[in-house]
């Protein structure tokens, strides 16, 4: 919940960012604590891919600030020149932090195992069998273990969504950013991913969530950050927004799933 | 941007790591072909002296214009003159035959400047094999060598440049009929003549109306080049001319019905007509024009112009150089009335020209001509192997170039990227004969000078790199931006994304069109004969104009040429397969 330590693990405040002159994200500032588990809702083109973006610097913001277990990006204005020092700076952000696409995007040319292991490698400088090891428990973890030598290609989608999250943790990041994780599956392949999901949250991993998948955001989340035409319109508990919503258009994005079971 | 910073810091550290890399295996791979025609004339376009001109040759083309013209078949320049003979290349490894640069200036030696192609009746490799030189001048040169107590060493270098040579101090005498014409003496020193060469004018036995130099007035007669047998019949106004590069060609057409006659130098006429004789060819017994040979002399050592007067004039005088002349059927007139010497006709038999005559004697006979076939194969075998070491290592380059260049396109910063889009650009849209004459004999200009193999591999390389550049353009752009995302997101910096997600992805993308490219630069691996270079293309031209034999000889090496290309068409197809392990078979997969 918003400002309840002395600091938040993520803090975003004022964040502006538009293309070609049009506004996709406006004034937004949020934090989330150690621990928490986000989902952030909302129609298409809400701007909640290109926040999350923001946040590991894949987006260069227009103006204002975010920062992540003590790394801060900041541009005061559209103006100010993103140089040198805001790339590294970026480029530390996404040591500390983990993404998984939307789009199945593992290596295809290396099997699942080396998928893994290549980040720490060429970034981390770990051993190769330091690497090796880290694969295996994370390939455990996710239930591909026996899938390792295997080329993604030949994964389903859900197996191929899973072997992400597991690369993305080999890194050790502070905070997993998820950008639709599971719209691109079969639905029958959808829950073994958001499982993984829910057990890291049960480890304690702080977890930024775009998603589509409503039971999922009202069941896992720990609260769900409404978003509407680069704003956020609400933030709240995840029953809250889904019983009471406060905002007009809450109810109104929310009534499209009436009837729905979440 | 910092990324693509690092990435091109990174970039430089590699290409520098490569070009380093690369100078040893160039070097070493140099080795092999010292003993071909490696020439480092670099000399030749910085001072284009009007003396280097080859004899009876009016105009003193460039370098670049000599080599232009020839490049596949033998290249005798087409300043072609008394030279144009089949050459034959066969054994420059003789262990005299040192390489241009390494030949330093003693006492003990003399070095002398000769061409070996097109080098008959002056200088060329023996027949019999035995790997050393014979020649009128040779014997000239040899006897000079015994009474200074000096040895003699050869330097192999290519016709046009061997007065800019001299200049260079590569060498102390320049040789192989330095024409004596009052403009060549103005700039360099000539011993006195040695020999007085002629025009002499041939035609077929079915051309009965031709018996004198008059007759020819109204018919097509075939002159070397830019010569004085061209200005000679250019005077008589009527007469149809032909200009030939290589004089073979002009007998090929005589006896073909092509010509009604040729004019071409007295010992290029006598050792490619001789051969002929049985083909028709006839001579015709008539002097016309004279050109006195001495030798060139470095201008900074007089002393050894005066001792080499002072042998020659003895030589002269004492019937030893007329022997010599005479051993090679070159006695005539001009050179008797030089020497003081009543007696024109020859007292001996012309026995070097009755044997040259006897060994060329075209083969007929499918048996003999397979073994003569067979007896290519080694030579060829040089060329090929040579062929291939240019090959290789130009592609090598190319692909380590070309992949530098196409980063930097794809992924580097505007100005950055401008001057790789330039580079690729400017390379491809001029011609690569022009980047070769350049590198070879433009860039000494600037002080850099590079040996034939070195400049042969740069300069094929640097050209394909601007493809291989567009080939990985296009491979990075088949590989979904999603990738680099994806290794961006997990703290990759750009150029490790490229270097370990992009680049393989990539790379296997860009296999065929580049396989296809190594073929297509084997075959353009031919052009580096214009410097010097004696690849397979090149020996093709050569043995085919020594034996009159261009249709057996180039399909042997057209089959040469598909069984080099065909193993690395197989790996390419290997490596391939392998690569798409990953992925599903699709149908180009096939085997």
């Amino acid at each position: 919940m918003t400002g309840k330590a002395a600091q938040p693990l993520i803090e975003v405040s004022h964040l502006w960012k538009s293309y070609d002159g049009h506004p996709v994200l406006k004034d937004i500032s949020f934090s989330i604590e150690e621990g928490d588990l986000v989902s952030i809702i909302g129609a298409s083109g809400c701007g909640k891919t290109t926040l999350l973006r923001c946040l590991n610097g894949m987006e260069i913001l227009d103006a204002g600030r975010v920062t992540i277990a003590g790394v801060t990006l900041e541009r005061k204005s559209p103006e100010e020149r993103a140089g040198r020092d805001f790339q590294q700076k970026a480029h530390a952000l996404r040591t500390e932090v983990g993404m998984v696409f939307q789009s199945l995007n593992l290596f295809p040319h290396m099997t699942v195992r080396e998928n893994i292991m290549l980040a720490p490698m060429i970034v981390r400088k770990v051993s190769r069998e330091e690497a090796e090891c880290t694969a295996n428990r994370l390939l455990e973890k996710v239930g591909l273990l026996k899938h390792r030598d295997r080329y993604p290609y030949h994964l389903s989608g859900g197996q191929q969504q899973r072997a992400a999250i597991a690369r993305a943790l080999a890194m050790n990041p502070k905070v997993m950013l998820y950008d639709e994780p599971t719209s691109s599956l079969d639905p029958a392949l959808v829950e073994e991913v958001l499982e993984v999901m829910r057990e890291l949250d049960r480890e304690g991993m702080t977890q930024i969530v775009v998603t589509h998948e409503m039971r999922f955001a009202r069941n896992a989340s720990d609260y769900i950050i409404f978003m509407e035409r680069g704003e956020i319109v609400e933030i709240s508990d995840e029953d809250e927004i889904f019983l009471d919503p406060k905002d007009e258009r809450t109810r109104k994005f929310l009534g499209q799933f009436v009837g729905r079971d979440f | 941007m910092h990324h693509t910073r690092y990435a091109l810091s990174r970039a430089i550290r590699l290409i520098v790591l490569v070009s380093i890399g690369l100078i040893p295996i160039l070097a070493a791979a140099e080795e092999p072909n010292v003993g071909t025609v490696t020439t480092d004339n670099t000399a030749g376009t910085v001072k284009g002296t009007p003396a280097d001109m080859p004899p009876s040759t009016v105009t003193a083309d460039t370098a670049e214009k000599g080599d232009a013209m020839q490049n596949d078949t033998s290249a005798s320049d087409e300043t072609a003159d008394a030279e144009e003979n089949p050459e034959e290349e066969t054994e420059y490894t003789d262990a005299d035959f040192t390489e241009v640069e390494t030949v330093q200036a003693s006492s003990d030696i003399l070095r002398y400047g000769i061409d070996l192609e097109g080098g008959l009746p002056y200088f060329m490799d023996n027949w019999d094999g035995s790997g050393t030189l014979i020649g009128f001048e040779q014997e000239i040169i040899e006897e000079i060598c015994r009474r200074l107590n000096r040895k003699p060493v050869p330097v192999q270098i290519d016709w046009d440049k061997l007065i800019p040579g001299l200049e260079r101090g590569l060498y102390d005498i320049a040789c192989e009929g330095q024409e004596i014409t009052p403009q060549h003496e103005e700039v360099v020193q000539f011993t006195v003549p040695y020999y007085v060469t002629g025009l002499q004018l041939c035609t077929h036995e079915r051309n009965t109306d031709i018996n004198r130099l008059a007759d020819v007035a109204g018919k097509r007669v075939g002159v070397p080049k830019a010569s004085l047998a061209y200005d000679l019949l250019a005077k008589m106004g009527t007469v149809d001319i032909a200009t030939y590069n290589t004089e073979v060609n002009g007998f090929d057409d005589l006896i073909h019905g092509r010509l009604h006659a040729v004019l071409f130098d007295q010992p290029v006429a006598l050792y490619y007509g001789k051969p002929r004789e049985a083909e028709g060819i006839r001579f015709i017994n008539e002097e016309i024009g004279a050109v006195k040979y001495g030798f060139v002399v470095d201008a900074r050592q007089p002393e050894l112009l005066e001792q080499v007067n002072a042998i020659l004039t003895d030589m002269r005088a004492s019937g030893q150089l007329r022997n010599i002349l005479e051993r090679w059927g070159l006695w005539n007139p001009q050179t008797a009335r030089e020497f003081g010497d009543p007696d024109i006709q020859p007292r001996t038999e012309p026995v070097m020209l009755n044997a040259w005559v006897e060994q060329s004697r075209p083969i007929s006979g499918f048996p003999a001509r397979i073994k003569r076939y067979i007896s290519f194969l080694p030579l060829m075998g040089r060329g090929a192997l040579l062929t291939m070491e240019v090959s290789i290592l130009a592609m090598l380059l190319a692909v380590a170039l070309g992949f530098m260049l196409a980063t930097v396109r794809v992924y580097a910063p505007w100005p950055l990227s401008l001057l790789s889009v330039l580079y690729i650009e400017i390379i491809r849209g001029t011609p690569v004969l022009i980047q070769l004459y350049f590198i070879f004999y433009g860039l000494p200009a600037v002080g850099i000078k590079l040996s034939p193999f070195i400049a042969g591999v740069v300069g094929l390389g640097l050209n394909y790199a601007a493809y291989e550049a567009e080939n990985y353009r296009a491979g990075f752009s088949g590989v979904p931006h999603t990738q680099m995302e994806a290794a961006l997101s997990l703290g990759m910096t750009r150029w490790q994304a490229i270097r370990h997600v992009i680049a393989p992805q990539a790379f296997r993308i860009v296999l065929p069109p580049v396989t296809n490219d190594f073929i297509s630069l084997l075959k353009d691996s031919s052009l580096v004969s214009v410097i010097t270079l004696v690849e397979l293309t090149k020996t093709y031209g050569l043995l085919a104009t020594k034996y009159y034999d261009y249709f057996g000889t180039g399909i042997m090496v057209a089959v040469i040429y598909l069984l080099l290309g065909l193993p690395f068409v197989r790996l390419a197809r290997y490596t391939e397969r392998k690569l798409a392990a990953h992925l599903p078979t699709t149908p180009n997969l096939r085997r």
